[in-house]
């Protein structure tokens, strides 16, 4: 079986991020592209599928400019066999990287999908859901474990309330939770091997898909700010301040 | 723009759920900002058809509902289908959920099925029609707007209140009649309550987190839940205690967890990362008591404490059960 695992690049999210003159866009000069948490919690299961037998191919998959490729060779370095870069330079929302995707699904022969639940640049927590209904395939979201049966999955799901296990037909789309695993760090062995793992590019062309958002994004904010707080001596202090300045208790 | 509005309202037993009401709220601002022709509502599994009735309450013109053996536990695809069933009934443009992991797992897929792009997570109806949502774990605030004639929105249950009942019930119980026509993608085997008789965590007026400091969730017990119990409080919890298994995952608060505006957040022993301020710091009145001066919570607190949590929790705690006594 082999395993598709879409890899979102997104800014640092240690960064500061800030908004940018023209409350357009975010500030990118100097920003540290990584791979989307998620997401490497996603190319981590997979290669754990594929290291126990369950599988036999990783194939990760990004939707970018020229060098979000860098992300994907990171993924090839924690060890996923190749990848695919579809690339476009303009703003992709999750309805267009669905659509992307599905495209890239169907001219190979994948056992599974798994990708993150969402990417902590936009949080839309979308894409893997779209993808799911584009392709007729069920889902199973915010999986914080996998286990593979026999043309199922077993996957328990975080959700209000705690802990759903389900059972769905292979092939689906898993979306990952925090907990699921821990990503290993990318070797510097595994650094120079990816060098050489094919990296296959496609244009939007290529796949047949039509370069349009369904939202936009008219303006950017910052947060309002909080005005500052203040320190407390004590115990006493504190109950004082919530009972009689923020009128709280 | 013509055409109604249609909103999933999660009930339970035949109990419309909070997070319904403040989806409801949501909708009946779009349906007043975008000009819409009303508001429909569709509730689903069991007790469905208790809980459309209620609904009558909330100026809903149809409370459309199915009690159909297939949605007696949630699964996204038969979830989905009904969705779509109602939306078309209702000749609906529009359609609300709340952002809890219901909506968020099976909305998306309507918005596959019938083109509609969707707006997740929304925390405002700007006045120009925009919507505003957060992104960068609230880093930034983007008013969006959606491009496809059908629009999907899921709200953000913090950031709205829940709509209150007009008291007119002019609308109608309309029965869905529907069954399910997809193949059943799968079934549930199993599900963990996380446990407790706590307020919820997205409900609660306060709420009461502790963090890695806390170093075991005998520590929770011993030190938050008392507190917790003489506010009447929900605990919530650092995502560095959830991962160290001091604390039950839908506890967490945070970017990719629950987001919280309580009129009272008291955090312990919580650092404050930005993922984790992105969960709370909207809250009305935030406290923070932890043993390092800089730890970047005291930067979003309205009252901080450097102190040690272990000597100053039980002390708090008795003194707010005073304060709650007399």
């Amino acid at each position: 079986m082999k395993i598709l695992v879409p890899v979102k690049r997104v800014p640092d999210y240690e960064a500061k991020i800030k908004v940018n003159s023209e409350q357009d866009g975010i500030v990118t000069d100097g920003i540290k592209w990584i791979v989307n948490p998620f997401d490497e919690i996603a190319v981590e299961e997979a290669i754990k599928l594929r290291d126990s037998g369950a599988a036999e191919e990783v194939i990760v998959v990004g939707i970018g400019p020229e060098d979000s490729a860098t992300q994907l060779r990171y993924a090839m370095a924690m060890g996923a066999d190749r990848g695919v870069l579809v690339k476009h330079d303009g703003f992709v929302d999750s309805s267009l990287a669905s659509l992307v995707l599905a495209e890239v699904y169907k001219r190979g022969e994948y056992g599974l999908i798994i990708m993150g639940k969402q990417s902590i640049d936009s949080d839309a927590n979308q894409t893997a859901q779209l993808l799911a209904e584009r392709l007729e395939l069920p889902q199973a979201c915010f999986a914080s474990k996998v286990e593979i049966g026999e043309g199922t999955v077993a996957v328990t799901r975080e959700v209000d309330g705690g802990l759903e296990t389900i059972k769905v037909s292979t092939p689906c789309v898993i979306s990952t939770d925090l907990r699921l695993n821990e990503p290993r760090y990318a070797s510097l062995p595994g650094i120079m091997k990816a060098k050489k793992k094919p990296l296959d590019e496609f244009t939007f062309a290529d796949l047949g898909v039509d370069d349009q958002i369904q939202v936009k994004v008219l303006r950017m904010s910052p947060p309002p700010a909080r005005s500052a707080g203040k320190k407390v001596e004590d115990v006493a202090a504190l109950v004082s301040a919530l009972q009689n300045e923020a009128k709280v208790i | 723009m013509s055409g109604s509005v249609l909103v999933f309202v999660e009930q339970v037993e035949g109990v419309v759920q909070k997070s319904g009401l403040v989806a409801l709220q949501a909708a009946h601002e779009l349906k007043e900002r975008w000009g819409l022709s009303s508001v429909s509502t569709v509730t689903l599994g069991k007790g469905a058809q208790r809980a459309a009735q209620s609904l009558l309450q909330y100026s809903t013109t149809n409370a459309y509902f199915s009690e159909d053996s297939s949605l007696e536990s949630y699964q996204a695809v038969t979830y989905k289908a009904a969705f779509v069933d109602a939306f078309e009934k209702a000749s609906a443009v529009v359609g609300v959920a709340a952002a809890t992991s219901t909506g968020k797992d099976f909305m998306p897929r309507v918005g596959a099925q019938i083109s509609a792009g969707q707006a997740s997570d929304i925390i405002r109806v700007n006045e120009d029609g925009s919507l505003k949502r957060p992104m960068y774990a609230g880093d930034v605030l983007a008013d969006v707007e959606i491009l496809s004639e059908k629009k999907l929105v899921t709200v953000r249950v913090s950031a709205f209140a829940p709509l209150e009942p007009s008291g007119s019930s002019d609308g109608s119980v309309v029965d869905l009649e529907f069954s399910q026509s997809e193949a059943a993608a799968g079934e549930v085997i199993n599900f963990e309550v996380s446990g407790g008789d706590r307020p919820e965590l997205t409900e609660a007026d306060v709420v009461v987190s502790g963090g890695r400091a806390m170093q075991s969730s005998e520590n929770f017990e011993k030190y938050i839940y008392p507190l917790a119990d003489a506010l009447g409080a929900a605990v919530g919890a650092s995502r560095a205690a959830v991962d160290s298994g001091y604390a039950p995952n839908d506890w967490q608060v945070g970017q990719t967890g629950k987001i919280v505006a309580p009129n009272l957040y008291i955090a312990i022993g919580i650092s404050g990362a930005i993922q984790h301020l992105a969960g709370m710091k909207d809250s009305k009145t935030i406290v923070a008591i932890n043993k390092d001066a800089e730890a970047p919570i005291f930067e979003v607190a309205d009252f901080g404490l450097v102190a040690d949590l272990y000597e100053v929790v039980p002390d708090l705690t008795e003194k707010i059960k005073g304060v709650k006594a007399g």
